[in-house]
């Protein structure tokens, strides 16, 4: 009853229709290629071969480095006023335009975007941690543990994870730190429903059944054994959770519940230019295109990891 | 099939059970004694703070706080709102009902055009049709529903001047005259739910054309579109319709952005002001009633994909 019950989760459409690839076709959540180890650097040649894959790479290593790079290229700072010069439309000095304060949009956007890729990756790979952490232990030792963590999961899977999000955030407040482990809790059931599968075809292969005989501990046959075949999948779906996880940051942002003004944000400046809509558009206009930009990069990274890994 | 409805209607009820706790949890016991939060400065007054506490029933231990609450969940007894002085039922329903008009109508719209584009994509596989629709479903996916929402009042209300600037409405805003402030919601809505549907049934449509009895058929010298729509169709509906189901879910969580894109007084925008006024009564009904909807509708997409195709063979 165990296995064969949790087993119907995979098929479940709810992640079908959340992990359905965008471009590349995988046939079924049950085609995770398991066990295929990485070697060397011929997925990323794969992946720079697939265009799709090549661009959204491109795409979110520039804004990598435009984070990093934010204060030096940056005309003006964040939070600098210009109350003789508010809501100029985009010109040679102000290249995407000045808000409600006269603040340099285009400075904002590109200074914002260290916000959002600090609280993508961290929480990406918080959801990432958690999710795999409680996939290992249930799909390896299987039972009623694996009955017991799943339905667990099951049930934060059956809360809508912006709500989620929000419920978090409206008790412990919303701090750049709230923001990561409430973003990681609500990536947790989901990682580890994907995870969960690619461990359970690769605990009945030969090397594991081997390090078995051996006499191994559990633990290193979960951490030498099962977590290296499992590469794969995991980077696909780091870059999933990433995409994800701008999406969720950039809409927590907007609806007053992410990082809180005089941040610049880039939810928050779309939801302060709002007022401004018919007058100065660039206010939202350019912190919305930076926000689909970008999430457009990762999910064509991802789906080109996907390409690449799981062939 | 009867053990599995009674299993799922008994997980899903053990589920909001949880759900319940946890939203009591973390509304009330977390953040700390609501009454001197409330009274700020004023807590100092040790008889005020007494009588506060005595009012919002504080004196209770949180365990029996818990099952009268639940207790009065059943019974019809929703509490009472903090900021807007009324009881929250009506209140809640009131929303509910805005919104409910917004997601069918959504839903009326995005359900029969996710079909189309999936069945046209299907079809022309690898084709113009196909690399058209993916790239686009790959862009309206890729936007969160307050960037869509952003750029089609830019484009329909700014550039075009056809609808209504922002559809900013008054709470008692009669919805059958307001149809025009209507139309962009419902258009975000409709753009979020799309490349779900839409790629569901292109997938299973390539599936289907596949099949050997479709073959069969086109070789019988059958018209083309009489294939596709006679024969393809409702078989590569069954994956389709449980994806829909879920939509409801889906859609419910975009909705509460979308809600505040537009100012339109539903039940996300409700949960919202809930947030930001700090009231908890009404914080907890409305979260409550947003994760029953979405349990609801996973229920019936469970029950849905179970009866469709009997090989989903859940126990």
């Amino acid at each position: 009853m165990n296995t064969s019950s949790s087993e119907s989760h995979e098929l479940h459409p709810a992640d079908m229709a959340s992990h359905t690839p965008l471009l590349h076709e995988r046939p079924a959540a049950s085609a995770v290629s398991a066990g295929q180890p990485l070697r060397g650097v011929a997925w990323f040649g794969r992946l720079c071969r697939y265009p799709p894959g090549l661009i959204g790479l491109l795409i979110v290593v520039l804004y990598v480095c435009l984070a990093l790079f934010a204060e030096a290229i940056a005309p003006y700072s964040a939070s600098e006023q210009d109350l003789t010069a508010t809501l100029q439309a985009p010109s040679a000095a102000h290249w995407f335009g000045t808000d409600q304060y006269g603040r340099d949009i285009f400075s904002r956007v590109l200074i914002g975007s260290r916000d959002i890729l600090l609280l993508a990756f961290s929480s990406a790979a918080l959801g990432l941690l958690l999710g795999t952490s409680v996939a290992l232990v249930a799909g390896y030792y299987g039972g009623t543990l694996d009955e017991l963590l799943m339905r667990a999961m099951d049930m934060l899977m059956s809360f809508p994870a912006l709500l989620l999000a929000l419920l978090i955030l409206a008790t412990f407040g919303s701090a750049l730190l709230n923001l990561v482990v409430c973003i990681g809790i609500v990536f947790m059931p989901r990682v580890a429903r994907v995870i969960r599968s690619v461990v359970l075809k690769i605990r009945v292969q030969d090397y594991v059944t081997a390090a078995q005989v051996r006499g191994e501990s559990g633990y290193s046959i979960l951490v030498r054994e099962i977590l290296p075949n499992a590469r794969g999948p995991l980077v696909v779906e780091g870059a999933i959770r990433l995409s994800y996880a701008i999406l969720i940051g950039a809409s927590l942002g907007f609806l007053g519940l992410g990082l809180q003004p005089p941040s610049p944000d880039w939810g928050l400046q779309v939801s302060e230019g709002r007022i401004f809509l018919l007058t100065a558009p660039w206010v939202s206009v350019f912190p919305a295109l930076a926000i689909a930009s970008l999430v457009i990069g990762a999910n064509l990274l991802a789906d080109g990891l996907m390409h690449a890994l799981q062939p | 099939m009867t053990t599995f409805v009674f299993r799922r209607l008994g997980f899903m009820l053990a589920t909001l059970l949880i759900i319940s706790l946890l939203i009591f949890v973390m509304t009330e016991v977390v953040p700390g004694d609501f009454a001197s939060i409330l009274l700020g400065q004023r807590a100092q007054d040790e008889t005020l703070l007494a009588a506060w506490r005595s009012r919002l029933d504080l004196d209770q231990p949180p365990d029996q706080r818990y099952l009268s609450w639940l207790a009065g969940l059943f019974q019809g007894d929703w509490g009472t709102s903090w900021f807007y002085q009324t009881p929250v039922l009506p209140l809640v329903l009131q929303r509910l009902v805005n919104s409910a008009v917004l997601l069918v109508l959504a839903l009326l719209v995005g359900v029969p055009l996710g079909i189309l584009l999936g069945m046209i994509a299907g079809v022309y596989r690898s084709r113009w049709p196909d690399t058209l629709m993916t790239i686009g479903m790959l862009l309206v996916a890729s936007l969160p529903e307050f960037v869509l929402g952003t750029f089609l009042i830019i484009i329909f209300a700014s550039w075009l001047s056809w609808l209504p600037a922002t559809s900013l409405m008054a709470a008692d805003t009669d919805l059958r005259e307001a149809w025009s402030l209507l139309v962009l919601p419902i258009l975000t809505l409709v753009l979020i739910t799309l490349p779900y549907i839409a790629r569901t049934t292109r997938s299973s449509m390539i599936d289907v054309m596949e099949q050997d009895y479709i073959q069969a058929v086109v070789l019988r010298g059958i018209p083309f579109p009489l294939v596709v729509l006679r024969h393809a169709l409702p078989n590569a509906l069954l994956p389709t319709i449980s994806v829909i189901a879920l939509s409801i879910g889906w859609i419910l969580g975009g909705a509460v952005v979308v809600e505040h894109v537009f100012a339109f007084p539903g039940l996300g925008s409700l949960l919202l002001s809930a947030v930001s006024n700090q009231d908890i009564p009404l914080l907890q009904a409305t979260v409550l009633l947003i994760a029953m909807i979405y349990a609801l509708s996973n229920l019936v997409a469970d029950l849905l994909s179970h009866l469709l195709d009997p090989r989903v063979s859940a126990t």
